[in-house]
């Protein structure tokens, strides 16, 4: 069996970490394929929305310890993983994390770095790197305190201990906290439910969204209109108004 | 090493039984690590479908054994968080998230910590002459294994303070007659009554009663709108167990009903 295992529903990419012996730890390889079925996503048009789940105990139990052990500083220096972190971080559709149980170290970053968290009631987020001698690198440190506020992410990143799902969702890391049974069913309905809207809007939602952690609110608001002036130039624009005008389901052509 | 906790299997149902008798049952750290090692197990066997908690001799339980605290009047203040943080808290959780009906047959006196755990289990069927005591008052202590949350729960505001804050013993008919358990029974009928009731519980569908338990515990804090959110949710999972298979082609078929528990 494939460490991911990828399916698909209607128009939705369901990717299924599965090395459940490593406890889903993301090895280079494993990052490596989950970025490739990211790009090829990105190219398909008929796909519109990406979820990534685990299993019911384990989303990502960290980074692969063997792996990372093995690289002293110059090849830490040279170290694939960043690339293979920033291939995953620039796919272009709405991209959900569906967790059950424990999304640690690099697990807990792939999740920060999904557009939105939903999660089973015994899932559990950490950055545990503090109490290996090392610190997040991919992302932890600047994504966590972006989400939680600094208060939180600096208890977490300088303890090292978990937080429970109810936590995470109060402080804004999760944003619906479902059976651990049903997490994934909820968030496939979650994906069908965003994929259904226009791809081209989408996209320049995702865009504006992204755009807000990078820029000030002045620059992030000018390029939230051009975005939106954009969009104005679409087909799915005219087709989306006039289907709420005329009460009937729109049907987008992602142009 | 000395068995302060006595348990075994048979039909389904997991008994264990509190047994320093000489000390009214009362706990000591062996006596809550044994329980953990009996919990461990009915967490994690399926063959286990219904916990059945009683205690040796006269007594249920008198709570903690407070020479086992070694208190000495004269010393440092001892950290009782401490023993609630390590074995209390965790024992009440455990008996609360187990997806499976945890009956307390109350055979004698429940003091303190005693008390608090009896309350707690899903059903209680206390001995007649059994009765329950907060004596935690009367130490300068503080209703402990979940007595604060459970007392206004179970027997509303006003009769949790004076519960509480009197630390008088309550008889299990008042218990009964306030709602805070199931059944009281004459002393001789305690151990069949609750034998009973807790090997026809083995037999019923238990992946649902575990999410009946599990929405109940959880309505304490939810509001109409999460309740009626989890209800649809459980529901949905619990249509997909065998047992709801079973009871609906037993149902349309006429025929008592062979519940796996899954």
């Amino acid at each position: 069996m494939s460490e991911l295992i990828v399916a698909r529903h209607e128009r939705v990419l369901l990717l299924t970490l599965n090395r459940p012996q490593a406890r889903n730890a993301l090895n280079n390889a494993l990052l490596e394929q989950i970025a490739s079925e990211l790009e090829n996503a990105a190219r398909d048009a008929d796909i519109s929305a990406c979820v990534i789940f685990g299993n019911d105990r384990f989303f990502a139990a960290g980074a692969d310890l063997n792996e990372m052990a093995a690289n002293d500083m110059p090849a830490t220096l040279n170290d694939i993983r960043p690339r293979l972190w920033a291939r995953i971080d620039a796919f272009n559709k709405p991209l959900i994390a569906a967790v059950n149980g424990y999304a640690l170290g690099a697990g807990c970053e792939l999740v920060l770095l999904c557009d939105t968290v939903v999660a089973g009631d015994n899932a559990r987020f950490g950055l545990p790197e503090i109490t290996l001698g090392i610190m997040p690198g991919a992302g932890g440190t600047q994504r966590l305190i972006r989400s939680v506020g600094k208060a939180l992410a600096s208890r977490m990143v300088l303890t090292g201990e978990a937080i429970d799902v109810h936590q995470a969702q109060q402080a804004g890391l999760v944003s619906d906290v479902y059976p651990a049974g049903l997490t994934l069913e909820y968030a496939l309905k979650l994906a069908k439910t965003i994929a259904r809207h226009s791809p081209l809007a989408l996209q320049a939602a995702k865009q504006a969204l992204r755009q807000s952690q990078e820029v000030g609110l002045h620059a992030g608001l000018q390029q939230e209109r051009q975005l939106f002036t954009l969009l104005s130039a679409t087909e799915d624009r005219q087709e989306g108004i006039n289907a709420f005008l005329q009460k009937r389901q729109p049907e987008f052509k992602g142009r | 090493m000395d068995a302060f906790i006595l348990s075994h299997v048979e039909q389904g149902v997991m008994t264990i039984t509190l047994n320093r008798p000489e000390r009214l049952n009362s706990f000591n750290d062996v006596m809550h690590q044994q329980l953990a090692e009996c919990l461990k197990q009915a967490e994690r066997d399926d063959t286990i479908r219904c916990l059945l908690i009683t205690g040796a001799g006269r007594g249920f339980c008198a709570g903690q054994d407070l020479n086992d605290r070694n208190v000495d009047p004269n010393g440092p203040a001892p950290d009782l968080g401490m023993s609630v943080e390590r074995f209390y808290n965790p024992l009440v959780r455990r008996l609360a998230k187990l997806p499976k009906p945890v009956i307390a047959a109350v055979n004698g006196v429940a003091a303190g910590a005693g008390a608090t755990l009896a309350l707690g289990c899903d059903m209680v069927i206390a001995a007649r002459s059994a009765n329950f005591v907060m004596a935690f008052s009367k130490l300068g202590l503080v209703p402990d294994c979940g007595g604060t949350w459970l007392l206004p729960r179970t027997a509303g505001r006003a009769r949790a303070m004076g519960l509480a804050l009197l630390g008088d013993k309550m008889s299990a008919e008042q218990a009964q007659q306030w709602g805070m358990i199931w059944q009281v029974v004459d002393d001789a009928e305690l151990a069949d009554t609750s034998l009973t009731l807790a090997r026809h519980l083995a037999t019923q569908p238990t992946y649902g009663l575990g999410l009946i338990k599990q929405a109940l515990l959880a309505s304490e804090t939810h509001t109409l709108d999460q309740q009626l959110d989890m209800e649809r949710d459980f529901q949905r999972m619990a249509g997909r167990s065998d047992d709801y298979r079973e009871g609906v082609s037993a149902f349309l078929a006429k025929r008592p009903p062979q519940f796996s528990g899954k």
